[in-house]
């Protein structure tokens, strides 16, 4: 199969069109403008719908509108654009409504800056968006949007789909069909949410994705995602070098969250570190995971300071001697 | 025997749960005539807002989306751009409109969106209990004007129309009021008019239609009619504000 070199937002559009991206709608900005740009000129070309919107927000009720009727839809943006589409998202849910949505991630609070970061981790996994709800979240292994990297594409294989018997088109040969996103009645709003919390516990049990990675009987386990997996592989690999027993576990699915897995990897272990581009958001989850049977460990930059593979691996010695952990080269 | 009068086919036979002298009732049967009239019923999408007008759905008998407060013109536009063979229409009230989905009506109208908005202006928040709204007349009493509304705090009235006639997307634009019968069936022109625009793809469509609340205006039902007409029609002219060349004349 080909190799070609593309940046990774470039890869994320082209496997949009390749998956049946029927339609578009998205707000320029950086660091995922690419995306964008690129399905501007490529779906046109597929007979496919692109539409620059006036805003996120209008871009995401786009996305809601054409999921309403049945089509494949995605929409990307980042931080500060996310934040507007989430009331959209809330909404989605409500409806039963599905999309893609990109999110490339970039330094926050506000403008922040445009620099890498994981610092929308919270936004993604928790949703800031109101009402009792969950979306799936896939985190990258690397980094996603600027990086240009060798890239295969390979034919996506799909299961058949089941009907969109629910889709709206016009009702011509059958009854009308409304979607809608709203129960007034407490009783009914009630057997709503827990229909829908019938579902977040199916994509617990069916959804779950993560990598590991490393020593199949390390004293000290890694955890993160996107970028910092790439680091933590690293470190692992030196870390080998020196003779210390390092394994990284690394969600693919942020929600659902690989938390059996975790655990089980940080009792073998005996203790972890969690390292992120952030202040510890997925922290959180990791040590609820963990439940407190071992201790856990953060290290975390920010404002697009990436953890460097030695700075990372300094932390992990300093935990293995502090916690009086032997290793081969005797440290 | 002949039928000189009977509900539209595409208006379900529902009490309506609007307050007595409400008008959203007459303009959802008017609407439910036209689509009638046009044998559109197995084409056309609604899009629902947020606010009194919300029950639309429940009364005409097409397809529905309901949505988010002020987002309508983005979702019909995500569906329009989907299945460009449907007729698909908004029903939004003034602060749904003119308020908070500011941005995505002018956008709509702009790009010259092949879609119709019908707009129930009455001058005030309906649903969250008489709140001022951008459309609220100098002067008028409110939850949140309670000495009135006043130009150097609030502005001025929103002419939403005369905004969008200025776009060189908007094609058929047009504010009416039902008040009386002759006025009830120019309305109706206009809503098929507007209907008419979108089929012959045209472009953008949007009809305003002048409502009283009485409720909120705190009035009894025949005085708000009279209020309507004295200060309401006043301030937003009734009639075409603009019809654009092309525009079928065929009513
Ligand atoms: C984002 C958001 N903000 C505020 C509200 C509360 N809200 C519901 S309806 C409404 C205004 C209704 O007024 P209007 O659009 O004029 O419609 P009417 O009820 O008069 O028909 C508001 C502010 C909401 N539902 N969502
Ligand atoms: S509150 Fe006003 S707009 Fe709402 S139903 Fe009553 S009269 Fe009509």
């Amino acid at each position: 199969m080909k190799r070609i070199l593309m940046k990774g937002n470039e890869a994320i559009a082209e496997a949009a069109v390749r998956a049946g991206c029927d339609l578009y709608f998205g707000y320029p900005i950086t660091p995922q403008t690419e995306i964008s740009e690129y399905l501007s000129s490529r779906l046109p070309e597929e007979g496919k719908v692109f539409l620059q919107a006036e805003s996120e927000i209008a871009a995401i009720y786009m996305v809601y509108g054409a999921a309403a009727v049945g089509k494949r839809v995605l929409t990307s943006s980042s931080g500060p654009g996310i934040s507007l589409k989430q009331e959209g998202i809330s909404y989605l849910v409500s409806a039963e409504l599905p999309a893609v949505i990109v999110n490339m991630s970039r330094g926050g609070p506000g403008l922040g800056n445009i620099q890498p970061s994981q610092s929308d981790y919270f936004q993604a996994v928790k949703g800031g968006g109101h009402g009792d709800y969950k979306t799936i979240v896939l985190a990258p292994d690397g980094m996603l949007g600027q990086m240009m990297e060798p890239v295969v594409f390979t034919e996506p294989q799909f299961d058949p789909l089941p009907p969109k018997d629910w889709a709206v088109s016009g009702k011509e040969g059958r009854k009308r069909r409304f979607i809608i996103c709203f129960a007034l009645d407490p009783q009914e709003l009630e057997k709503v949410n827990q229909a829908l919390q019938e579902k977040f516990r199916a994509m617990e049990r069916n959804e779950i994705r993560y990598e590991i990675f490393g020593d199949e009987h390390p004293d000290l386990l890694l955890v993160g995602y996107g970028t910092v997996a790439r680091i933590l592989k690293s470190v692992v690999r030196e870390g080998a070098r020196k003779g210390l027993r390092l394994a990284l576990v690394r969600p693919i699915t942020l929600y659902p969250f690989p938390s059996a897995v975790m655990k089980e990897k940080a009792v073998q272990a005996g203790r972890v570190i969690d390292v992120e581009m952030n202040h510890g958001q997925m922290l959180e989850d990791v040590r609820l995971a963990v439940e407190g049977r071992v201790p856990v460990h953060f290290y975390g930059r920010s404002g697009g300071m990436i953890p460097t593979v030695e700075d990372t691996l300094q932390k992990v010695m300093d935990i293995l001697s502090r916690e009086g952990v032997k290793h081969e080269n005797g440290i | 025997m002949k039928t000189v009068f009977e509900r539209p086919h595409s208006l379900f036979d529902l009490p309506y749960p609007y307050c007595p002298g409400c008008h959203h009732g007459l303009a959802q049967r008017l609407i439910a005539e036209v689509i009638d009239e046009l044998s559109i019923s197995d084409r056309t999408i609604g899009v629902g807002p947020v606010g009194c007008s919300v029950y639309i759905y429940e009364h005409i008998d097409v397809d529905f989306v309901m949505g988010a407060h002020g987002r309508s013109p983005a979702i019909a536009t995500g569906i329009k751009r989907s299945r460009p063979g449907t007729i698909v229409f908004s029903y939004q009230g003034d602060g749904d409109i003119a308020a908070i989905g500011t941005a995505e009506i002018i956008h709509a109208a702009n790009r010259g969106e092949n879609i119709s908005c019908f707009f129930i202006n009455n001058a005030i928040y309906g649903m969250t209990g008489g709140q001022m709204a951008p459309t609220s007349l100098l002067g008028q009493k409110t939850q949140t004007s309670p000495r009135g509304r006043k130009v150097q705090t609030e502005g001025y009235p929103f002419h939403l129309c005369e905004m969008l006639a200025v776009s060189e997307g908007s094609a058929y634009i047009a504010r009416v009021a039902l008040t009386n019968p002759r006025l009830i069936k120019k309305a109706k022109e206009a809503i098929r008019k507007a209907f008419l625009t979108q089929i012959e793809e045209q472009g953008f469509s949007l009809v305003e239609i002048l409502s009283p609340c009485p409720t909120n205006w705190r009035l009894p039902p025949l005085e708000a009619v009279k209020w309507l007409e004295e200060h309401l029609m006043a301030t937003y002219r009734i009639g075409e504000i603009k019809v654009k060349e092309g525009v079928t004349n065929a009513c």
